[in-house]
């Protein structure tokens, strides 16, 4: 399933978030979004996953989702977004409960989906006796139980200390590699978009606009934290943000 | 390096209650004694408060003649009656007003109007509505716990975390899924601990209902003793109240120690 973006402006009241973004999102590819804070990448990826619906400009799914589906736009967000008073297992069952699969179906999935996270060991855990590394690794199972067409990303990395970041980020390029997932990405950390993007949009400060396309041919499992041509991208990128970023920076908060 | 080292002054610690065990108990034991000391001694005079021992020996009494149980067992029926209406009456309003904007813009004023009404004044008019007997008692208990229910139950409803509802949302859960699932247990702490609020309340109205009418009861026990000047009679009657206080709330503890067990 791909999906399409057709001139997306979004506008809160008077304050225009998003400006004309048109992006092609291609099924088995990870697409990257980054940007300086506050130029509407989370808001971007809420329209996208269908939480908020754009002021003008459509979002297209194009195609099927795959067989066996069951939520074809799924978020992982950054705060994980685990309920509290329900176990590791009973947090992925929460999502497969409304299907109506059987009991049987449901532990089968569960545990597929927990080994996968190598979380096997974990399942009668509570969310607050886990770090915050399992505890995104257990929103990221909950994610693939729904076998989703699309992983909708929002800075899943963001809230976790830079080893955490470093083992997930290997994590998720490893369950990409065994299930090719199409992938929307939204980070503002430059070094996790170029070691898990396929494409990268360099939005600009708000009204955020899509200020440049980049492919990268490497493939995700040959990218290490010190791989040259990385870097040089990184830089490359950089010096792109480095502006926007400054001038976000300035800008006087609109409460 | 300087010659004259010292510590450096510890600055940190305090504004963090610890629970010490038997320091309540420690106050409740010193007060007794001193009370007993000063009535034994004339330096309290035996008509401004009761000797200890004596209230002690009236509850014995109240005991072995079989009348506690006679005042106890309807004060309990009225009180589990009307505050289980109050508070199931107050959970399922409380909910709807959290969840629905015209359920929520047509009832936090009334909510607002009915809360700061002493709901003893109103005892004659439920008389007349009510009945003389049980009815006005269990309605003036309901009523009492009702308000106070609403206004934790929306709170703690408005408090549940919206990134859960959304996460909810983004998985395609149902609407009563989100419901049942996220918003009901997200909003039992604050659910419960209005309840502790309720229930005091509730205990406070049966006394005052009981003191209006009521042949048998607690409230009608401190009635009819306080009429009397029997402050042996009196204080027991309040000492049973305070331990009914002490049970509910203990109890509400238990139910928080159980459904809440994934808090910390």
């Amino acid at each position: 399933m791909n999906l399409t973006l057709n001139h997306v402006s979004h506008r809160y009241s008077d304050m225009q978030v998003l400006d004309d973004i048109s992006l092609h999102i291609p099924a088995g590819e990870i697409l990257c979004v980054i940007g300086p804070s506050g130029c509407g990448k989370s808001t971007l990826l809420r329209l996208i996953g269908g939480l908020e619906q754009p002021t003008s400009g459509e979002i297209l799914q194009i195609g099927e989702p795959p067989e066996g589906c069951l939520n074809p736009l799924t978020f992982v967000f950054q705060d994980f977004a685990l309920l509290p008073w329900r176990t590791v297992r009973a947090n992925v069952s929460l999502v497969l409960e409304d299907h109506r699969l059987g009991r049987a179906e449901n532990n089968r999935i569960i545990d597929d989906v927990l080994a996968r996270t190598r979380l096997s060991d974990f399942g009668d855990a509570l969310p607050r006796q886990l770090s915050g590394g399992m505890k995104q690794r257990v929103a990221i199972a909950r994610a693939l139980a729904v076998k989703p067409a699309v992983m909708l990303l929002d800075e899943p990395l963001s809230a976790l200390d830079a080893q955490t970041r470093e083992l997930l980020m290997e994590d998720l390029v490893d369950l990409w590699e065994r299930q090719k997932f199409t992938g929307v990405y939204v980070t503002h950390n430059l070094a996790e978009a170029v070691r898990l993007g396929h494409r990268i949009a360099v939005l600009s400060r708000r009204p955020g606009r899509v200020r440049e396309l980049i492919d990268i041919d490497i493939p995700l499992k040959d990218r290490h934290m010190t791989h040259p041509e990385l870097e040089v991208l990184q830089t490359r990128l950089w010096d792109l943000m480095r502006e926007e970023a400054t001038a976000a920076d300035r800008e006087l908060q609109h409460v | 390096m300087s010659d004259d080292a010292r510590n450096v002054p510890y600055r940190g610690g305090g504004f963090s209650p610890v629970a010490k065990r038997g320091a309540g108990f420690v106050v409740f034991l010193v007060l007794l004694a001193l009370a007993e000391w000063g009535t034994r001694s004339g330096w309290i005079n035996n008509l401004t408060l009761p000797r200890p021992s004596d209230v002690g020996a009236t509850l014995v009494e109240l005991w072995q003649s079989g009348l506690m149980w006679t005042h106890i067992a309807p004060s309990l029926t009225r009180l589990v009656v009307g505050s289980v209406m109050g508070i199931s009456a107050g959970i399922s309003v409380g909910v709807m007003i959290g969840l629905f904007s015209y359920v929520r813009a047509g009832l936090i004023p009334l909510v607002a109007a009915i809360f700061p009404i002493p709901k003893i004044a109103l005892l004659p008019l439920f008389v007349i509505w009510f009945g003389i007997d049980e009815g006005s008692k269990y309605a003036l208990i309901a009523l009492g716990t009702f308000t106070p229910t609403i206004v934790a139950t929306y709170g703690a409803v408005d408090n549940v975390d919206r990134t859960l509802v959304r996460m909810g949302q983004s998985f395609g859960l149902s609407w009563s899924s989100i419901v049942r699932k996220i918003i009901l247990p997200g909003a039992l702490p604050g659910i419960l601990s209005g309840l502790r609020v309720s229930v005091a309340i509730g205990i406070i109205l049966l006394v005052a209902a009981e003191m209006l009418g009521a042949e048998y009861g607690i409230g009608a026990y401190i009635l009819q003793a306080g009429s009397l000047y029997d402050l042996e009679r009196l204080f027991a009657g309040v000492l049973i109240l305070s331990v009914l206080g002490v049970v509910t709330s203990w109890a509400i503890g238990q139910l928080e120690k159980r459904l809440l067990n994934w808090r910390n």
